[in-house]
């Protein structure tokens, strides 16, 4: 799936910084996301896990800092020394489909608003419609999808874009507990490769995606990994000694949210 | 219960309302005359009021479109060039705060007793509506679509393009149906101040005469006309907007 010239790069976040207004959320902090490989990102709720990773996805520009009271400041590069604008594709949680355009046409967005739709495209489009198992829904409208379909939408939108970065926020956690499994499986599947940051509340789809798992915690904040992580993703949830994993990565979170208490 | 089941219990509500005014206070028909009344005057004069009705109607027509064409590029301008907003966001304002009644005058002065000066008066109460509704629409774009579309690289005209302004167009419907339902007012304001055909001329003329039941006839085909374009765009904005919230 992924372009064969772009090999993934790891990124390398620096003394990043974040304040809104005069609360400081992080400072000096520091940290690398492995190339090729999915980071889990976890940690209590208002810690600034979303800002960083629109930060990561140089979404914060000074227009907007300004407007949303906020102070950053980080170095963020790749090792690829290539910026990371370029290649980088972006999910929310929100599946932001535009409703006026159907499934096809969503997915074919980035090509539209680049001005570089051909038809080689539509037909790539279709493909990877098929692949998260939509191709009886090219041609249906957002509101005619169901809650998981609009998500599989936004996944093969997120695809399409083929960058070897892929920045995730807490993508599936609106979905009901099986679609939301079904849709990890996939999504391990083909992001596979690829630099990945998923943020997340849940640790079993932090332990099921990824090859590394952060946790952000503390005022101002740091991050840590928590768990040696060693077996292939997507790991099964029989996998042995996974439940120990997420009891313990369990712990670890309530003991964090207790400290905010 | 459809629109039609409901708009005929709705104007026989009226009617009977009006006929029962009539009798209870023995009103002569000089003040308010009965709805049979009207109703003949408007079956004597049908082929009148007809005559008169075209050339409101083109006024309306003209007036709204040419509304929305200056409104959605007032609206449009000020959007993608924003410190433009602040120029002309007073014009706009001074717009809508001139008495139309008091300007029409000049109006006819200005573009004489044709059609032009009441298909101004028209535009002049159209363009705040449509303007503002668009506007508003254009401001208010999801910022996640913005966040994913700076994602993908876009060029801001393209952003424009291809997602603020389809996600303004639920807010221009919303101002466009105020539109219809004004425009007709703006062009029988215009037809009262000088005039020589259209309903707005042939009521003042009744009035003038005494023919009260001739002007409750032309009000009548004024108040239909107005329902019927209104019904028409409304029908015609829902399924061209189909992704408007309520939907």
């Amino acid at each position: 799936m992924l372009n064969s010239q772009l090999i993934a790069p790891s990124i390398h976040i620096k003394h990043a910084f974040l304040a809104f207004r005069d609360t400081v959320l992080f400072d000096n902090l520091n940290f690398v996301l492995p190339a090729g490989k999915i980071t889990s990102l976890l940690g209590p709720s208002g810690i600034g896990k979303s800002t960083l990773l629109r930060l990561i996805a140089n979404l914060i520009t000074p227009e907007i800092a300004k407007r949303e009271n906020t102070t950053v400041r980080a170095a963020i590069t790749c090792n690829n020394n290539i910026a990371i604008s370029a290649q980088v594709a972006y999910m929310a949680q929100a599946d932001l489909l535009l409703p006026w355009l159907t499934a096809r046409d969503n997915v074919l967005l980035g090509a539209r608003l680049r001005g570089l739709l051909t038809s080689d495209d539509t037909k790539r489009a279709e493909l990877i419609l098929q692949q998260v198992g939509l191709n009886h829904a090219t041609n249906l409208l957002p509101n005619e999808l169901s809650g998981g379909m609009k998500q599989r939408v936004a996944l093969a939108r997120t695809l399409f874009e083929n960058k070897p970065i892929v920045l995730m926020d807490e993508p599936f956690s609106a979905l009901d507990t099986i679609t939301r499994y079904k849709l990890q499986t996939l999504a391990a599947e083909l992001l596979k490769n690829r630099t990945v940051l998923l943020i997340t509340h849940d640790p079993l789809e932090a332990l099921r995606l990824s090859d590394e798992i952060y946790i952000m915690s503390g005022h101002p904040a740091i991050v840590h990994a928590p768990l040696d992580l060693t077996t292939p993703t997507p790991r099964d949830p029989s996998e042995s000694g996974l439940i120990e994993l997420q009891i313990k990565l369990l712990h670890e979170l309530t003991r964090l949210q207790g400290e905010r208490i | 219960m459809n629109i039609f089941t409901r708009g005929i219990i709705l104007l026989s509500g009226l009617f009977i309302f009006w006929q029962f005014l009539v009798s209870a206070f023995q009103l002569p028909p000089y003040i308010l005359p009965d709805p049979i009344t009207v109703f003949k005057a408007w079956y004597h004069n049908r082929i009148l009021i007809m005559h008169e009705a075209i050339p409101t109607l083109l006024e309306t027509l003209l007036g709204l479109l040419l509304g929305t064409i200056l409104g959605c590029s007032t609206a449009l301008l000020m959007a993608f060039f924003r410190p433009v907003t602040l120029w002309i966001l007073p014009i706009l304002l001074i717009s809508q705060a001139l008495p139309t009644f008091a300007i029409a005058p000049l109006l006819v002065i200005w573009f004489g007793y044709g059609l032009t000066s009441k298909i101004i008066t028209t535009i002049l109460m159209l363009f705040f509506p449509i303007t503002s509704a668009f506007h508003d629409g254009l401001k208010r774009t999801e910022l996640g679509w913005l966040d994913l579309a700076k994602t993908m690289n876009a060029k801001k005209w393209r952003i424009f393009w291809f997602i603020r302004i389809p996600a303004a167009l639920p807010s221009l419907a919303s101002g466009l149906r105020v539109a219809t339902a004004i425009a007709p007012i703006g062009a029988v304001i215009g037809e009262w101040v000088g005039a020589s055909h259209g309903l707005g001329y042939l009521m003042l003329n009744a009035n003038a005469r005494m023919q009260i039941d001739l002007m409750f006839a032309a009000l009548f085909t004024i108040i239909l006309f107005s329902l019927v374009l209104y019904f028409i765009i409304n029908k015609l904005l829902t399924a061209a907007v189909f992704w408007q919230p309520e939907n």
